[in-house]
Parts: structure tokens; C-alpha cells; sequence
């Protein structure tokens, strides 16, 4: 068995459980051998689910197969379909050392002790906690909790990498430190992954494709630039990045907002709405055009100043600005809008 | 003037203390040397004696013996049923398992004569059981289960069981080796605790026991009765010393078995 994957597909995969309530509308979804795929959404949207599925842990309601390559493994425990997963909450067995966890699932496989011994020291050398090899669980900080429990799950080589909010426990700073990492660590190994989360900016980092969920049905599958470039509903476009709404009345090709007009090129005329990035707007001088708002709140973050803007649309605006201007609330902004830009959706 | 204020109560609170102890203590000592001296009447000038253990041991060694057997049967039977008992109840909560929880406590609540008393109404007529001593067993293990079966629940409802097995499981565990490998040794507190209850109240149990013995399956504490009622007063004293040696190393060797991994410098949160 060689490092690397299996393809995975799901078909007409849904999950009822027990009392009735519908976690996970059937669904279809096809993940390439190599490939790291990112399940999105909020807390409840039917991700965790869909990976258990996947997993072995749930059944997916009848009718639904799971295929790893070319087998049906729908009927096979998680024990024997090879999976190696990574928990929120660690799940590190904390009668055992840091070694005895990395090697336990080589010994439940009776795995020969030479081959255990040579697997563990590659292993403790791969995520460098060779050092905390004697240490017992309640001995480690969360991040090095949760570079034991990547090991530990591909010390079996497993076909595929589960992982179920792996970094949501620890704080900013490490989540980033891991999150490089393990995307290194999937790049080199070129291992099927499926990684959970709720987490928008770790989505777009890991994932070649993302599925966006919501409600337990998909949203939107697509890679991350595709994703946040043509997000194909609101949910997407809400949940995903930051998204400002312009709302006002269309004619004559300009859209006529409360601080202002812009340039208006999709034809429909009347009551509209369209959203637009905040990066796709820039603050200007008086008389360059903008449309005029007032400052409502700024947050200095450094390199940047956010700000909140209103009086341009019926809702406040996010704008951002590298100028090093001290903006103070009350006060009076330009914004200019790229109007290509601007996105309608389709209700 | 705060100092000094602080240490009179301090002193207050030492001396009640010290006067609490001896009031339970003090009667612990006179039976000890009640049982030691030749003379209880004549107190300890008439010399030390250990006659009236020697006594104790012909008259009452059966007894002892009978009530160490059914202690650890009793415990035997408790880690059989209550172990895995408590595991089903801490994987599967629901209401239903809220009553059997509940209904597995009635033995505790119900008093321990009424208890034998249903039992003996039950299976008294069936000769050869009421006589032997798997009579007793029976009641201590309906008696001593629920303490088992908490004990261990109490420790499986504070770890993450369900993520702990399904970690083993995603490694290729299979429900044995995850059952053995990763439950029990993760509630071996509670499993030692549980033990150290068993035991205890298994050898100590009077009121029930005094229901269902009979005169040729006497336990260590209906066979204190029994001296009590029916022996010089230094007999009895000195089952008590008896009952104490017996006891207190046990107690003290499962407390010792049951303290926690001792943790060494946890490090500091960091990557």
C-alpha cells in the first residue's frame, strides 16, 4: 500500500436520523484521487454528516451508495474501510503515551514490531513531535494534541484523510501555523482528503474545490476562486467573504443610489439590488466621482483602515482603504464603486 | 492585632476539631483494647492478652473466610455484569436508560431487611440454595451493583467516549479490541473506586446478611453479633480488632491503586 488516494463518490447520499429530522438531503458528489475537498457551512448545514458518511460512521439513508474507487464500501464499518480521521476534540486516548497513540492503530492491525517501530519513527519525525514521544496526553498543548492525532491517523496509510474541524479549538495564531502545515502535508502526500469546517479564509486556503452547504442540501460545488468570484446564490455569496448591497432604482444607465449614481450596464431598469466586495471599492477625493457617504464607525487594522460607511445604500457599507487618513465617525467619504463589479443574482 | 485575631480562631477551630476527632476516635481505641486486655472490667493494669484474638480465630475463622470468599465473589460478579452494564447505560441515554439507572438504585433505597426479606419469600423454599452461601452472594450483588455501576458511569459520562471509540475504530479497532484497549483502561478510576465500595460494604453488610444467614453460612459481621450477644465482652472487642486488620489494608491498598496518574510539568500552550 503506497501513500496517496482512492477516488470517493457519493451517491444519492442522504441521512435521516432516528427521530425524523433530515441532517443531509441526498446528494451526489464525485472527489478525485489526490484531491482535497473542503465541506462548508455553518454549524448544522449537514458537513459533519456528510464526512461521517463517508467515514463509515453513519449510514447513509437507503439508496445511497458510497464508492471508494471502484468498490462499494456502503456496507463496510469504518474499522475496515481504511479511513484515517482527524477530530475536533482530538480523540487522543488518554491511557497512552504520545507513542502508543501514533502506533495503536498499527497494533490493532498487528502490524509486525519491526515495521511498527520504523512506521512510528517516521511518523514522530513527520510532524516533529519525536520529543513528546513519552509525554502523555494530558501533557500537550492542543496544537501539539493535534499533530499526535494527524500522525496517529496516517501512520496506517490510510486511502483517505477525514478531517472534522481539526484546527476550530486552537487559537488564531496556531490555527494558521497548522493549517500551512497540513496543507503542505496533503500536497506532498497527495492524499484523498475531505477536511470539514466553517471557516471561509481556511476553506479557500486548503481546498482545490469547496462544497458549500447549507440546510443539509449543496450550495455550490466549485473551486475556491470560483466560489467567491461567482457565488451561484445568496447563501454563497453571504456566507462566503464579505459582501456589500447596493440597493436603488436603474434608468438612463445609472444605477441612482441614496449618495449618488453609478454606471449601470445590465440592461433591467426599475427597483434593484446588486452586491458588490469590498475591495472592489476604493475611497476617493471630492469631485473624482464616488458616491458620498458618511463614516459610521473605522477600525484601524494596521495596514488598512475598515470602514463602515452609510447613507450610500439603504444598508451600511464595508469599505476598505490603505490610506494612512485618520478617519473619524460623522465624517464625510467618497466611495467609487467598480461597476463591473456589481453582481445581480438571480433570486 | 489582625494576626493575632486570626490565629485565636485558628486555635478555636483546632481545638473543636481535635475534640470532634477524639469523639469518634476514642471508642475505636476502647474497643481495640477492650479486646487486648485481660480483664476489660479491670482495665488495662490487668495485662495485655492476645487470647481473646486467638479465641476470635477458633471460634470465628469460618466466618472470616466466608466473608472474604463472597467479598470477592461478590466483586467478581459486580466487574462482570456492572462494568459493561455501565458502558451500555453511558452509550445509549435515553429515558429508558434514565429508568433502568434509577431502578438499579432500589436495592440502596429499599431497607436491606425488606430486601432479604422478599428474597427469602422468593427462593426459601428451594433448600439447597437457601442454604448455601451464593444465598448471601445474591443479596450483596443486588446490594453492592448499583455503587459498581456509577462508580464506572460516573468516569465513562466525563470522557468523550463515543469520539475515544470512534477514533479506535477509524484505526482498524475492531469493537473487542476498542472495548479492551480504550474503554476499560480509561475507566480503571472508576472501575478501582467501584471495587474499593464492593468490597467494603460486601465485607461490612449486616442488615441484610442477618436476614439471609444461616447458622452455617455466618458472615464477619453477623458473626460480631453473634459474639457480641453471646461472649465476654473481650471476644467481641476482639472480632472488632480482627474486623479492623482485615479491613484497613484493603481500603488502603485499593485507595492506593485507585489514586490518579501523578502529571509531570504539563508544557506550556504551544506549537
Amino acid at each position: 500500500m503506497s501513500e496517496g488516494g482512492v477516488a470517493i463518490r457519493l451517491e444519492r447520499c442522504g441521512k435521516t436520523f432516528d427521530d425524523g429530522t433530515r441532517a443531509v438531503a441526498p446528494l451526489d458528489l464525485e472527489i478525485a484521487a489526490g484531491e482535497t475537498i473542503v465541506l462548508l457551512g455553518p454549524s448544522g448545514c449537514g458537513k459533519t454528516t456528510t464526512l461521517r458518511m463517508i467515514a463509515g460512521l453513519e449510514a447513509p439513508d437507503p439508496g445511497g451508495r458510497v464508492r471508494f474507487g471502484e468498490v462499494d464500501v456502503t456496507e463496510i464499518p469504518i474499522e475496515r474501510r481504511n479511513v484515517g480521521m482527524v477530530f475536533q476534540s482530538y480523540a487522543l486516548f488518554p491511557n497512552m503515551t504520545v507513542a502508543d497513540n501514533v502506533a495503536y492503530g498499527l497494533r490493532v492491525r498487528r502490524v509486525e514490531a519491526g515495521a511498527r517501530a520504523a512506521r512510528l519513527e517516521e511518523m514522530l519525525a513527520m510532524m516533529k513531535i519525536g520529543e513528546l514521544r513519552h509525554r502523555h496526553v494530558d501533557q500537550l498543548s492542543g496544537g501539539q494534541k493535534q499533530r499526535v492525532a494527524l500522525a496517529r491517523a496516517l501512520a496506517v496509510r490510510p486511502r483517505v484523510l477525514l478531517l472534522d474541524e481539526p484546527l476550530t479549538a486552537l487559537d488564531a495564531k496556531l490555527r494558521d501555523v497548522l493549517r500551512i502545515e497540513i496543507d503542505a502535508l496533503l500536497r506532498r502526500l497527495g492524499m484523498t482528503a475531505v477536511y470539514v469546517t466553517h471557516d471561509q479564509a481556511e476553506a479557500m486556503a486548503l481546498g482545490d474545490r469547496i462544497v458549500v452547504m447549507s440546510h443539509g442540501a449543496v450550495e455550490q460545488v466549485g473551486r475556491p476562486r470560483e466560489i467567491y468570484f461567482t457565488p451561484a446564490n445568496r447563501f454563497v455569496v453571504e456566507f462566503v467573504g464579505t459582501m456589500n448591497r447596493l440597493r436603488g432604482v436603474a434608468r438612463d444607465g445609472y444605477l441612482e443610489v441614496a449618495g449618488g449614481r453609478v454606471p449601470w450596464r445590465h440592461g433591467v431598469a426599475g427597483d434593484v439590488e446588486v452586491l458588490f466586495r469590498p475591495e472592489r471599492a476604493a475611497v476617493v477625493e471630492a469631485g473624482a466621482g464616488g458616491l458620498t457617504g458618511r463614516v459610521l464607525t473605522a477600525f484601524f487594522l494596521g495596514d488598512r483602515t475598515r470602514l463602515v460607511v452609510e447613507g450610500i445604500s439603504d444598508t451600511p457599507l464595508i469599505v476598505e482603504t490603505s490610506a494612512r487618513t485618520e478617519f473619524k465617525p460623522g465624517q464625510e467619504v467618497h466611495v467609487a464603486i467598480d461597476s463591473d463589479a456589481l453582481l445581480r443574482l438571480a433570486r | 492585632m489582625r494576626a493575632r485575631r486570626r490565629s485565636r480562631a485558628f486555635h478555636a477551630q483546632l481545638v473543636f476539631t481535635v475534640l470532634v476527632a477524639a469523639f469518634l476516635v476514642v471508642p475505636v481505641l476502647m474497643s481495640i483494647t477492650a479486646g487486648l486486655t485481660v480483664n476489660f472490667f479491670q482495665g488495662v493494669k490487668s495485662g495485655l492478652t492476645l487470647r481473646w484474638i486467638g479465641e476470635v480465630w477458633r471460634l470465628y475463622r469460618d466466618t472470616i473466610t466466608l466473608s472474604l470468599m463472597i467479598a470477592v465473589a461478590c466483586l467478581a460478579v459486580d466487574l462482570v455484569v456492572g462494568v459493561p452494564a455501565a458502558y451500555v447505560l453511558a452509550k445509549a441515554r435515553s429515558r429508558w436508560t434514565r429508568l433502568v439507572e434509577e431502578a438499579l438504585v432500589l436495592p440502596i433505597a429499599v431497607p436491606g431487611l425488606a430486601t432479604a426479606l422478599a428474597l427469602i419469600l422468593a427462593y426459601g423454599t428451594w433448600r439447597e440454595f437457601r442454604t448455601s452461601w451464593l444465598f448471601i452472594l445474591v443479596g450483596h450483588v443486588l446490594f453492592t451493583l448499583p455503587f459498581m455501576v456509577r462508580a464506572v458511569l460516573a468516569v465513562l459520562s466525563s470522557i468523550d467516549l463515543r469520539t475515544l471509540e470512534e477514533g479506535a475504530a477509524s484505526l482498524g479497532a475492531s469493537f473487542w479490541q476498542r472495548f479492551t484497549g480504550v474503554v476499560l483502561p480509561n475507566c480503571r478510576g472508576g472501575i478501582l473506586a467501584g471495587a474499593l465500595m464492593v468490597v467494603t460494604l460486601s465485607v461490612g453488610e449486616f442488615n441484610m446478611t442477618w436476614m439471609l444467614h444461616t447458622p452455617l453460612t455466618k458472615t464477619l459481621p453477623v458473626g460480631l453479633a453473634d459474639s457480641y450477644a453471646s461472649m465476654r465482652l473481650e471476644i467481641g472487642s476482639a472480632y472488632t480488632v480482627v474486623f479492623f486488620f482485615m479491613i484497613i489494608p484493603l481500603l488502603i491498598g485499593i485507595q492506593l491503586a485507585a489514586r490518579p496518574r501523578r502529571m509531570a510539568g504539563v508544557g506550556e500552550e504551544s506549537a
